[in-house]
């Protein structure tokens, strides 16, 4: 039965993950998302998952790598210093084209940074920080709920496109409580007949592997992926729009900043401004089109990209807008959330 | 109706215990809630804080920089969050450790001994947090007693239930100091 609760962030994905029928999780601890795999320590009995705390996030990332070309439904959560460590082995994921979640609970940086929230990590997360020509499917949820509904969503978008969906959430979203209803849990049956799980008389070997000596072999593979890349932008595309349609200025924001803004929209609506705000819900595929079609509306004056970074969503939404409209930022950096009226005055000084 | 609050205090005062307590016994009166802790360094031994959203609608922001309700259980946090609440708004202070009192005239204050009366009539300082969640419902009635007491049961881990009478009596308190 769906159940209503009060959980952090962190708490709500581990159970979601648990109920989406989660079989193996490897993580390191690291602040702000130590809770996840606390939460599934205290559950792995009553469940069936393997749960391992590595001795890094690079073991982590590899012992995913191996449970997934098993057949295994898996996960890694981390946040920003860790994901780091990972992107070698996030790279090879993709070039063998192995579903697994990844949720990066993201910390201020660069560097070893501060435990509070950022979203400095939009780059590395939807431009590929490993190496090679690679996507992986960005969510990025802005609410407790969303945790859970993004995981369930999550899983499901691995295993259909045999990649990599990772969870772009933030330290607060991590930490904050709120009410959520929890989807009843999901029997989990594999359909993987390329899991390497010992062959038999009837079939071939399979080989699952991201090395490609013969350079005709490599670029078979990459335009396979390419590919694919191609059908995810055609059919995953989410976002979300609140208040668009007379708006003369489009606000962007994606997470927690979408909350925040949400609230400087309604701030300006109160005084007479017409404000919108558009929300990528999937950072990659990025809504190039829903935003190019805003941009050439004629009521719409100009954009402006609410972050917590010093400005990386800002490049994709320019490039969506193609200089149809002016596209402003505003952004807090180093953990610094920004505050609605901070927001709207920002908003307001570009008028 | 949209009630933005944030309780803060020393790490330990129980400020994130009364901000979850309010936020569930919302939630189970049909309420919508966010509970946003400050997290990091300055919880150790430093001060902490929690804002707690309740409202009819969706909340949007977790975040916001001026609040409905203002309860501060230490000196830092008057000093901080004083100047934050809205105007006709509410202040609860402290009043046993607190020692240079609020100023302002255009929010409604309210001091409250509640270190002193757990201390002395209640024999047990932790309740103290209890104290004065009980004023506060009492003055801006934003859950019922009986949705406290429920959310005491649900949150508190069976090993402390046997604490519930003792906070009941807490909470009971407070209402009458009001």
């Amino acid at each position: 039965m769906a159940e209503i609760k009060l959980m952090k962030g962190n708490e709500a994905l581990a159970e979601a993950a648990i109920r989406a029928g989660l079989q193996g999780y490897f993580g390191y601890p690291i602040t702000p998302q130590s809770e996840v795999i606390e939460y599934l320590a205290v559950q792995e009995p009553k469940h069936d998952y393997v749960l391992i705390q590595a001795e890094s996030e690079l073991a982590a990332v590899n012992m995913l790598y191996g449970s997934s070309g098993a057949g295994a439904r898996v996960m890694t959560t981390t946040s920003s210093p860790g994901f780091t460590l990972m992107q070698e082995g996030i790279s090879y994921l993709a070039c063998t084209e192995l579903p697994c979640v990844l949720v990066n609970v993201v910390r201020g940086g660069p560097g070893l940074g501060t435990i509070q929230a950022s979203q400095g990590d939009y780059f590395q997360a939807v431009k590929g920080g490993g190496h090679g020509d690679y996507h992986i499917i960005v969510l990025g949820p802005n609410s407790v709920q969303e945790m859970v509904d993004h995981i369930f969503l999550a899983f499901e978008l691995a295993d259909k496109y045999c990649n990599p969906v990772m969870l772009l959430a933030d330290g607060a979203i991590g930490q904050m409580m709120e009410k959520v209803t929890l989807p009843e849990p999901i029997p989990y049956k594999p359909n993987k007949p390329w899991a390497t799980t010992g062959k038999t008389p009837d079939r071939k070997r399979n080989i699952l592997t991201s090395l490609f000596i013969e350079s005709e072999e490599m670029e078979k593979r990459n335009l396979r992926l390419q590919e694919k890349f191609k059908k995810i932008t055609q059919n995953e595309i989410q976002y979300e729009e609140y208040q668009t349609d007379d708006a003369e200025i489009i606000v962007v924001a994606f997470g927690l900043c979408s909350r925040i803004s949400k609230r400087a929209v309604d701030i300006g609506r109160e005084s007479g401004i017409k404000m919108g705000l558009f929300r990528p819900i999937t950072l990659w595929p990025f809504p190039l089109k829903q935003l190019e079609e805003i941009a050439s509306r004629k009521n719409v004056k100009f954009f402006i990209s609410i972050e917590m970074n010093a400005g990386q969503m800002v490049e994709d939404v320019k490039l969506a807008v193609c200089g149809k409209k002016p596209v402003h930022f505003f952004g807090r950096l180093g953990g610094i959330v920004p505050t609605p009226d901070e927001t709207f005055n920002a908003i307001k000084s570009k008028i | 109706m949209l009630q933005e609050m944030i309780f803060a205090g020393f790490g330990g005062q129980g400020v994130l215990s009364m901000g979850t307590l309010l936020a569930y016994a919302a939630m189970k009166e049909g309420k919508e809630v966010s509970w946003m802790p400050s997290y990091g360094p300055e919880m150790r031994g430093g001060t902490a804080n929690c804002i707690v959203n309740i409202s009819d609608q969706p909340i949007s922001s977790p975040i916001v920089s001026e609040y409905d309700v203002a309860v501060v259980l230490n000196q830092p946090s008057l000093k901080k969050f004083e100047s934050r609440v809205k105007k006709d708004g509410i202040l609860i202070w402290e009043s046993t450790n607190i020692k240079e009192p609020p100023t302002r005239t255009d929010i409604n204050v309210y001091g409250l001994p509640a270190i002193d009366k757990a201390t002395h009539e209640l024999k047990n300082v932790k309740v103290m947090n209890m104290i004065v969640l009980g004023a506060l419902v009492k003055i801006n009635k934003i859950v019922k007693k009986e949705s406290l007491l429920i959310a005491l049961r649900e949150t508190l881990p069976e090993r402390h239930h046997h604490l519930i009478p003792l906070n009941k009596k807490a909470i009971e308190m407070g209402m009458k100091l009001i």
